[in-house]
């Protein structure tokens, strides 16, 4: 008994000898990871399955959450599903082709040139919503005094200011607009990085095998050659995308956005838990939201993802 | 299409991918990039320019891009004013530098600790650790708002200091982007180091650390832009007027119901932007060398 107990103090020792030092580096970020990561997930799977109040203790109803998503909110299957499935469609995929066709022609240059001008596509990812909101309403400001409506007005191609973020036929590609405008971020530059760092004799060799002209470089060359890059910006793009949410309350100036032209996923999320809260139902449209996001990235990985 | 092959089989090349100097087959890329560069450099320029407009100008009709006679009254406004709570806006001001510099602190600490051990450590739950970061790195915070809020309830971080540091220290791409970074280390430093006695910590401050620095400030730079332009934390965690930061009294001039178009308000929440933005811009400039290098390494497998 003595001896086991002996045994199993030394296992325990030689473990922490071993590989103690290891988990007390990692678990710094371990605990954050699972305090503000995978417990919210964990949270909000549960809670999905709920009917809570933020007052009562969550009360279990099943799968009722997500029928009623399915089949009674009218404004999440006539809206938000649409609205964000066309926002997610053409910023993820768009910002994506984009970054890339800019990274590959920003690799054709030298480098100072190349530099300044990564920085000047860079830039717009940087800035926040916020700080850039005061810009998109005063350009788009649905006064005479706007500058887009000015502009317009001035060269007689509208008669009347334009109500741009208050009208629901604007709204939408308002936003998008905006969001292609800084979707040149991490992911850009890492594809950037990534065709810089391709070996020139690769090009070589290929046009010794017969490729003939860029495009076909590209698609046989560059891209194969800088798979685990196009992954990584892919992620970084769906991801941007999902996160960019919040742009088209911040346009309008409310939640709901008018008649829900711009109303996305992530503001249904927080309409229902923040504004009504009804967080079980909330959870659930999250637990929807971060299918979506897997399922998007799902797809990258099956384009550019490796084949072992 | 012949006029798209290149020679290549120079010594110096001049054109192709990351050429040496210019070649005339570089124009029709000048010709794609540099508008569109212009382009899009024209909402930052109008930060620029609209923070320094004195108020005829930020009204006048028809509206004017460029300012004529530039003025600091917007900023001089800015800091005279308090908030409809009390607080003086240099407070916020105040608020996010001391928040972000102790969260980019931290998170290096933190992200570059456990980076080095999944990379360089033998132990068990290393790969599946790593995967678990990697899938992690699809994570939307937005989605997760409501749990997240519940839990820092729970915790009773509502209304502290550490509520706008901590969340941000679980950075699934810092640590991938460290660690793809320290694999490119060889094993045989760290060996060689352990064999003269050195231990964990030594190598890690000593070795590892100093041969990071494009990771690290890659990682301090995407912190940066993470903390310093948020407003939700403020906004959602934080009653206090006196700990909430600039980028959320920024929001509050914004927001419609503060009214973004009255006559005073459109000059101060102009400063207040550029503001918000330049610092940005100034570290980006001074560190892109370093996140291009990192960069390098962070395909996704």
């Amino acid at each position: 008994m003595v001896n086991n107990h002996i045994q199993r103090e030394s296992k325990f020792k030689l473990w922490l000898t071993k590989e103690g030092s290891a988990y007390g580096f990692i678990s710094g970020y371990a605990l954050m990871f699972i305090i503000f990561i995978v417990v919210p997930v964990l949270v909000a799977g549960l809670l999905s399955f709920t009917l809570f109040d933020t007052i009562q203790f969550p009360k279990f109803i099943g799968l009722k959450n997500y029928v009623t998503l399915l089949t009674q909110d009218d404004i999440f299957m006539k809206y938000v599903l649409p609205n964000t499935i066309e926002f997610a469609v053409i910023v993820g995929p768009g910002g994506y082709i984009l970054s890339f066709i800019l990274a590959w022609m920003l690799a054709q240059l030298p480098k100072l040139p190349r530099t300044i001008m990564a920085l000047i596509l860079y830039s717009p990812s940087m800035t926040s919503s916020v700080a850039m909101s005061v810009v998109w309403l005063t350009i788009f400001s649905g006064d005479q005094n706007g500058y887009l409506n000015s502009l317009m007005l001035n060269y007689n191609l509208i008669q009347e200011p334009i109500q741009w973020l208050q009208s629901p036929q604007y709204l939408m590609p308002i936003m998008i607009i905006v969001t292609l405008w800084s979707s040149m971020g991490v992911g850009f530059l890492a594809m950037l990085a990534g065709i810089l760092e391709i070996n020139p004799e690769m090009y070589e060799a290929g046009s010794l095998d017969g490729i003939s002209n860029r495009f076909q470089e590209i698609i046989y060359i560059t891209i194969p050659s800088m798979r685990p890059q196009m992954l990584f910006g892919a992620v970084m793009a769906i991801v941007a995308t999902f996160q960019a949410g919040a742009i088209g309350v911040t346009l309008s100036g409310a939640n709901p956005t008018p008649q829900y032209a711009g109303q996305l996923i992530v503001n249904h999320i927080e309409d229902y838990g923040f504004l009504r809260y009804e967080m079980g139902y909330a959870a659930a449209v999250s637990v929807v939201l971060l299918l979506m996001v897997l399922l998007f990235a799902r797809v990258a990985n099956s384009l550019f993802g490796s084949n072992e | 299409m012949s006029i798209f092959k290149r020679k290549r089989h120079s010594g110096i090349h001049y054109s192709g991918i990351n050429p040496k100097g210019y070649h005339p087959s570089q124009i029709k890329f000048y010709l794609i990039l540099l508008p569109l560069a212009l382009f899009m450099l024209l909402p930052m320029a109008f930060i620029f320019s609209h923070a320094f407009k004195p108020p005829d100008e930020l009204f006048a009709y028809p509206p004017r891009f460029f300012v004529i006679n530039p003025t600091f009254k917007n900023f001089i406004d800015l800091f005279s004013k308090m908030s409809s709570s009390g607080v003086p806006v240099s407070r916020y001001l105040f608020n996010s530098i001391i928040i972000t510099s102790v969260t980019i602190v931290a998170s290096i600490l933190v992200s570059s600790t456990a980076a080095y051990a999944l990379s360089k450590k033998r132990f068990k739950l290393k790969k599946a650790l790593f995967a678990i970061n990697t899938v992690a790195l699809m994570f939307v915070p937005i989605a997760v708002t409501i749990p997240r809020f519940l839990i820092i309830q729970k915790l009773g971080l509502m209304d502290t200091f550490w509520v706008h540091v901590l969340p941000a220290l679980a950075m699934p791409v810092g640590l991938f982007l460290i660690k793809q970074f320290i694999d490119g280390i060889p094993d045989e430093i760290i060996e060689a180091a352990r064999i003269d006695g050195a231990n964990d910590l030594y190598i890690y401050f000593q070795i590892i650390l100093p041969m990071i620095k494009p990771a690290i400030a890659t990682i301090a730079i995407l912190t940066f832009q993470a903390t310093w332009n948020n407003a939700d934390t403020s906004s959602l965690f934080i009653n206090d007027e006196s700990l909430k930061t600039f980028a959320f009294y920024l929001t509050t001039l914004t927001s419609t119901s503060a009214g973004a178009n009255t006559v005073a308000g459109q000059g101060i929440a102009a400063a207040a932007s550029l503001i918000m933005f330049l610092p940005n811009l100034i570290i980006f400039f001074f560190l892109q060398s370093q996140v291009m290098s990192t960069m390098a390494h962070s395909g996704l497998k």
